[in-house]
Parts: structure tokens; sequence; C-alpha cells
């Protein structure tokens, strides 16, 4: 699947476009296809979030979204050496894919 | 030799002469140097602008293009300009942005011609930008050192 | 240490404003993020894997009590409780806002504190010998004259879009502490007949190319200094690559046109700029230097209680020599075995102030090796100071041990990463410890980057570790021979590269090769010097 992400503009927090709008968490991340471009080009105008960029991803055997290159798994979770900095979501098997 | 290179008055936003600007367009460093009554001529960032040093004083206007705003070279071309004792109009042109206005006018320039105009206020804010100055430039303003040590 | 008049501080709180009106006009869309990223480079503010994150400048490595308090404040109020400490002496938050920002510059700024220039491509922090004012072997504070190069260098309207960043230091000193000849310029204060006169060295840098800086100018008299630093900008300025963000840097330059070539070119510019005259005052430097007169030190004791061994051990590791015979400068280690070397959180960084009001003239310094340093203790204060560092978690006593790593932020931070380091850390450090073979090794400086930028100093490792991406895996390059001190040269690589698991083994296996070759007091770097590369291969790779 192809999800995008970027960083909110004022707050920095990483960010993925749910479909309406942004969300903190990369489970709430969908799938949009062929209108990357579009939503993009859309979204970076409206000024809420920053340099937002299209990536794949997988969805796992439990059902959660995993971003396909390492750097945005780490940026889904937080930094994997302060977990307890990381993005405060229920799941926490996301631990085990992060690497 | 075509001098439809430049820029013309009209496009030029900002303008601290007061003599009348030259009316024609400029030639190229390589063109000015074979073309004895050229004078006005047009630096692009990789010329040598004391290529020009021998005719400085027919010269009235030098443009300096920046075609990108990150690449500064033209900054050390207007020093360079003003040191050898150039007294003309000094022009900035290209992609000039608020942002660069009073770092360019410190090295020597005295009139802009940005591709895009700019917010008047924005740049007489600009302009305004350096209440006081750490090191010697073009513009020969006293420096901070120079006040702190003044009798 | 220096203290602004109201010019400085003018300028500061001006810059705060600008830099708060910018970032409203990007937060209201005025700005693109492409017109707004250089000016918040320009602030130190980059955007980062987790969110943005500001570097906030401490020049040449030195502060006071009040601004380390600042920078716990900071920590707490605009970020998650603690800060990171750079291999330039700077501090970064990880966790800063946009719409915060200009408060937090607003609140540095009353402690004479700011993250100009930190980044984007012009001259950046200038960095120092941290035992500067303290060292026995020094032959003038350098720090006066990082000042004044500071001042230049801020705002300095020619050299404000460089081809590349330009990172300068300054010692003062035969022994070279603050990796010199690994700066794009990299200036030495010597005297020569009484005279005071800078040794400029231009071309020297990590990153992708890793280079030494050749010797540009042996001697520039001291109050032709800055005239001298401008022509060396000034032909970067205008031949520096700008075609090639990978080849933008001044070593690129005087690489390709040879130090010759660049030399007479900065002759030819040195030149003629005396005759513009372009240098400060000479009132100026002397203005400055009174900031930097030493301070009161005491008699007493030059000898102390040993007794206790743990004591001990960290005096014997952690101390360095001074110019006064009852004083010291203790180094604050950031590096406990396991931990995250360089960060510190905002209580660390209060125990740390408190120190330094009580025990070192209210004076602290930040080390390229990511460690805090109180320059001036006296040798009756240290088991007071020690004590309190041990309770803070602050007491390793590993300075300059293969526990005492140099680990760039890496993939757990920066955008720019290929791999973790800060992981890699932990486990070799707590290895270390754990099997007590740190003490037994000795002196190894292992450092490790995350990616080709070298931000981690692994180019000048003793043992450098490079992390790469191998089809979307973390593998590691191990390099082995490299030195950022005087007797600089660059690390070479092994070979083939490791997995995590892997190269921590590497790591262990080339330090037994160490141990077993060893003769009379060599450490690692002086055994791999004498014996070479191929005993280190054959224990890793076998043959």
């Amino acid at each position: 699947m192809k999800i995008l992400t970027g960083n909110d503009l004022r707050s920095g927090a990483v960010t993925w476009w749910n479909g309406t709008g942004w969300s903190l968490f990369v489970d709430d991340a969908v799938d949009v296809g062929d209108e990357a471009e579009e939503i993009l080009a859309r979204e970076d105008a409206a000024r809420r979030v920053n340099v937002p960029y299209a990536i794949a991803a997988t969805i796992d055997a439990g059902g959660h979204v995993r971003p396909a290159h390492i750097k945005d798994r780490v940026r889904a979770l937080g930094p994997t050496v302060r977990r307890d900095l990381g993005v405060p979501t229920a799941d926490k098997t996301g631990w085990d894919w992060v690497i | 030799m075509a001098n439809d290179l430049g820029t013309s008055p009209d496009e030029v936003q900002f303008r601290f002469r007061d003599d009348e600007p030259v009316d024609h367009g400029t030639v190229t460093v390589d063109s000015a140097l074979e073309q004895t009554n050229a004078n006005a001529v047009r630096i692009e960032p990789g010329d040598d602008a004391r290529a020009l040093l021998p005719f400085l004083d027919r010269i009235a206007l030098v443009e300096v293009n920046f075609p990108s705003f990150g690449d500064g070279r033209g900054y050390s071309a207007a020093r360079i300009l003003r040191e050898a004792g150039y007294t003309g109009e000094l022009r900035a042109v290209g992609q000039v942005l608020i942002d660069q206005l009073s770092h360019m006018r410190r090295c020597g320039f005295d009139s802009f011609a940005p591709d895009k105009r700019l917010d008047e206020e924005d740049a007489a804010r600009a302009f305004a930008t350096w209440e006081n100055v750490y090191q010697r430039a073009a513009d020969a303003r006293r420096t901070i050192a120079d006040k702190r040590h003044e009798t | 240490m220096y203290k602004y008049d109201q010019y400085d501080q003018a300028m500061v709180d001006a810059r705060v404003e600008e830099f708060r009106d910018q970032a409203r006009r990007r937060i209201e869309g005025k700005l693109t993020e492409d017109q707004f990223k250089p000016l918040r480079l320009m602030n130190g503010l980059y955007l980062q894997l987790h969110a943005y994150m500001l570097r906030v400048a401490i020049p040449y490595g030195t502060l006071d009590a009040r601004q380390m308090e600042m920078l716990a404040d900071i920590a707490d109020k605009y970020d998650r409780g603690y800060g990171h400490f750079t291999t330039r002496q700077n501090i970064q938050y990880n966790w800063i806002k946009l719409e915060d920002c200009a408060d937090a510059l607003a609140d540095l700024a009353t402690v004479e504190m700011h993250a100009i220039q930190t980044s984007g491509n012009c001259i950046r922090n200038i960095s120092a010998d941290h035992f500067a004012g303290a060292a026995a072997d020094e032959v003038i504070d350098p720090r006066p004259y990082a000042e004044l190069m500071r001042q230049w260098s801020s705002f300095h309207p020619e050299f404000t879009y460089l081809p590349r960043k330009f990172k300068i230091a300054v010692i003062a000193s035969a022994k070279d502490r603050a990796a010199m000849r690994l700066h794009d310029i990299g200036i030495r204060i010597v005297k020569r007949d009484g005279e005071a006169g800078a040794q400029f060295y231009a071309g020297g840098g990590m990153g992708r190319t890793p280079m030494i800086a050749p010797l540009i100018r042996d001697f520039v008299p001291i109050d032709q200094m800055i005239t001298y630093a401008e022509a060396c900008l000034r032909v970067y300025n205008r031949y520096g690559r700008r075609d090639n963000k990978y080849k933008a840097r001044i070593k690129i330059l005087v690489h390709e046109l040879g130090a010759a070539e660049y030399t007479r070119q900065v002759e030819e510019e040195f030149a003629h700029l005396l005759n513009v005259g372009v240098e400060p005052p000479r009132e100026e430097l002397a203005r400055i230097a009174a900031h930097f007169a030493p301070p009161a030190f005491v008699d007493g004791p030059k000898t102390l209680d040993r007794s206790d061994p743990d004591f001990a051990l960290w005096v014997d590791r952690n101390t360095h020599r001074h110019k006064h015979d009852a004083y010291v400068s203790a180094v604050i280690s950031l590096k406990p075995a396991g931990g995250i070397p360089g960060d510190a959180t905002a209580d660390q960084m209060r125990v740390v102030a408190r120190l330094a009001r009580d025990y070192s003239f209210d004076e602290l310094r930040v080390m390229h090796t990511q460690n805090l340093l109180l320059p001036h203790v006296r040798i009756a204060d240290l088991h007071a100071v020690w004590t309190a560092l041990e309770a803070a978690g602050l007491g390793a006593p590993n300075m300059d041990t293969i526990e005492d790593i140099i680990a760039c932020p890496g993939l757990d931070y920066c955008s720019l990463a290929n791999a973790r380091s800060i992981p890699l850390a932990q486990r070799i450090s707590e290895r270390f410890a754990e099997t007590g073979r740190t003490e037994v090794v000795g002196e190894l400086k292992l450092k490790i980057s995350g990616c080709i930028n070298a931000c981690g100093h692994h180019h000048a490792g003793h043992i450098g570790i490079l992390g790469v991406d191998k089809k979307g895996v973390e593998n590691y390059q191990l390099s082995l021979g490299g030195s950022e001190a005087e007797d600089v040269s660059l690390a070479k690589i092994t070979g083939p590269g490791f997995d995590e698991d892997g190269v921590i083994a590497a790591v262990e296996k080339v330090t037994d090769v160490y141990l077993a070759s060893r003769a009379g007091g060599e450490r690692f770097l002086d055994t791999y010097r004498r014996i070479g590369m191929e005993p280190f291969k054959e224990a890793l790779y076998g043959q």
C-alpha cells in the first residue's frame, strides 16, 4: 500500500494521512493509491503539514500498518533508545517490528 | 553585439542613488572586455569581477545576477568592485528575496531588481535590519568595535 | 568568560524578534518551506525524524552556571527534560515545536545564549580546546581569539551563502584537543620571539571524504588574524564548488587546487584586504581578553587521599593537569556504561551548574567528546565534587577509554542516518564495563557515525564504526587507526561490514589482538600503528 506521512508544521510531530486529515498514529494511515500526488500538493499548500511524502507500507499479521523503510518505522514509534518518549499508542508490539 | 541582457530601470524596485539609471541593457563580462565603449556589464556567479578592474571608471552600471538566492558569489563580486573604487550603480538582480537585502546592501549594492517584486513594507524593514554591525563591509558603516573604542 | 555588552545583547534580541516574525510568516503561509528553511537553519532549527531539533550554540564550549540552568529550564519547558551535547560543543534539543521556538530563543537571550548560525551554509560555532584557560601546556588562552572570530563571523554579509557549512577551531598548544586539523579552518595560536600569531590550516574535514588540513600560513601576526580569515573565506566563497552538495566543502577546493595554489590565492586576497582595512581595532582584542583573565586561584594541597579506590580511579582517569598545581580540570562523564552518549537530564544539568558555582569559579565547558568539564577544581575539593557527580550518575571514571564513546544521534533521531549508533554505543560500553576490560584496554577512542556524514567523527577514531544501509538493513563498517589529536590520522576500513551483533564481537576481537600484541605502555592506536592492519584483519575475517 501507499501511505502519506509528514511532520506537523507547528509542532513537528510525525503525522500520517488518515483519509481526511493527519493523525499521530501510523495505524490510522490509509492507502492513497494513485491519489498520492494530488493529496500531497493540496496538503502542502494547506500549511498543516511540513514536507509530506508518500511511502510504501504493508499491513502485518496483527493488522498494524508497517512502513517499508526503517527510517519511517522509527518515525512511527519513536527513538528505539527512549521508548518512554515514543508515540503514545496502546500497541507495544510495534517495537518488535521497528528494526 | 546585442545589448539586450539585463534589467531595465522599471524592473528596479529599490534604488539608493540620485543619478539617472543607465537606459540600455548590459553586456556580458566577456563582451565588455572586447567592447571598449561598454558601460553596463552583467556579472554571472562564475565570472571574475576583477576582470573589470582595468576599466571600472567607464562603467556606470554593474548588474550582479543571483540565479539562486543560495549562491552567494555575488556578495564577494560586489565587495570586490567597491573595494576597487567602483562608484557606479551596483544592482542585484535575479532571485533576490527579502532576507538577502540587508546583506546585499552592506556588500555595496545600491539598487535591486528582484525577479519577483517584493512587499514594500517587508523590504523597508529588511533594509533596516542592522542597528549595528560587527564587521567591516563595503558600506563603510562604523562597526560595533569602532563604537566601543571611540574616544 | 565573555559577557555581552549592550551591542551584543541588542544583536541577539533583534534576531529573536526577526525569527519570531519569520516563523509567524511560515505558519501563516506567507513563506514556503523552501524559503523558510534557510532562515530557520540560520537559527539552528532543523526538522528531524520525530520533531524539530534546536541546536543551541555554546561558543567555544564555554558557559557559566546561570546558562547551564537555563539550558535545563529549556529542556523542561520546551522539550522532554533532557538535552544532547554535541561533537561541536553545542547542545541539541530534539522535541522543539516551531510555534514555541521563538519563545525558547527569547529565554536563551536573557542569559546571553542563542542558536545563531548553528546550521546553514555559513560560519558555524567556533570551537576551541576545552581545557582553555586551564591547561598547563597552553601558550595563551585561545578563547579571546575565538570570541573575536565569533563576532566577526556573526551575520557576515559576504559569507552568509557559502557553498556549504564552515567550521573553525582554535587551539593554543602543541597538543591538539579540538581536532583542529579536521576542521575547514584550524588555527593554532603560537608565540614566536614573544610575539603572538596564528598558524592557519585550511581544508580539513570529515564527512564523506575525510581530509587533514594542510598548513596554509605558519605565522599570521595576531593583529592581522581576522584579515587572513576573511581572505580564506573569500577565496572559498568565490571558488568553492556549487555544482555538487557533496563536493562543496573547502577541503575539496584545497584538494583540487592543491594547497600551494589555494595558499597563493589567499595570500593575494590577504594583501588586498590589508589595504582595504578590515581588521577590528587592536583595542577590541584587548577588551575581549580582559574577560578571560584567570580566576583568583588560591594555593592549597597538591595531593589527595587516594584510599578510596573508586575515587582514585576517577581521579586518575577523569582529571587533567592544570597550570596551577593546586588545581585540576575535572571531566563530568556523560557516558555511563549502557547510557546514551552525550545526553544529560535537566536535573543533571542543574547539578553540574551548582558544582560549577561552588567549585569551579562558575565556569563550565562542553567537550567535543560529548562530556562536560569543570575547568578549575581545587584538588582539596575533588572528593566533594566526585561524590556529587556519583550521586547524579555523572561520575563514570572512563574518560578516553572504550566506554567514552562518541556517537552521533543516528537513526534514532536523525533524518540523514542510515543506521542507529546509540544502541551500539550502549552495548559496547556495557560489555566492556561488565567484563572489567575497560581498564585493561586503557586509552581507546571509539567513535560511531550513523551515516557517511560522519558527525560521530568515526574517521578520527582509534576504532571507528560507520553505519550503512545494506538493502534496508543496518550494517556496520569497522575502521582502525584514526586520531584527532596532533598525531592526526584517518582510520582505515578493515574489510566487509557486520551486522549489529557482528560489529560488537568485532570490537572485542580487535581489542583482543591489541591486548595480545601490545608492548610497553602502548595504547591501542600505538600497537595498531606498529603492527599494521593484517593481524586485525586475520582475527576478524580469518585467513
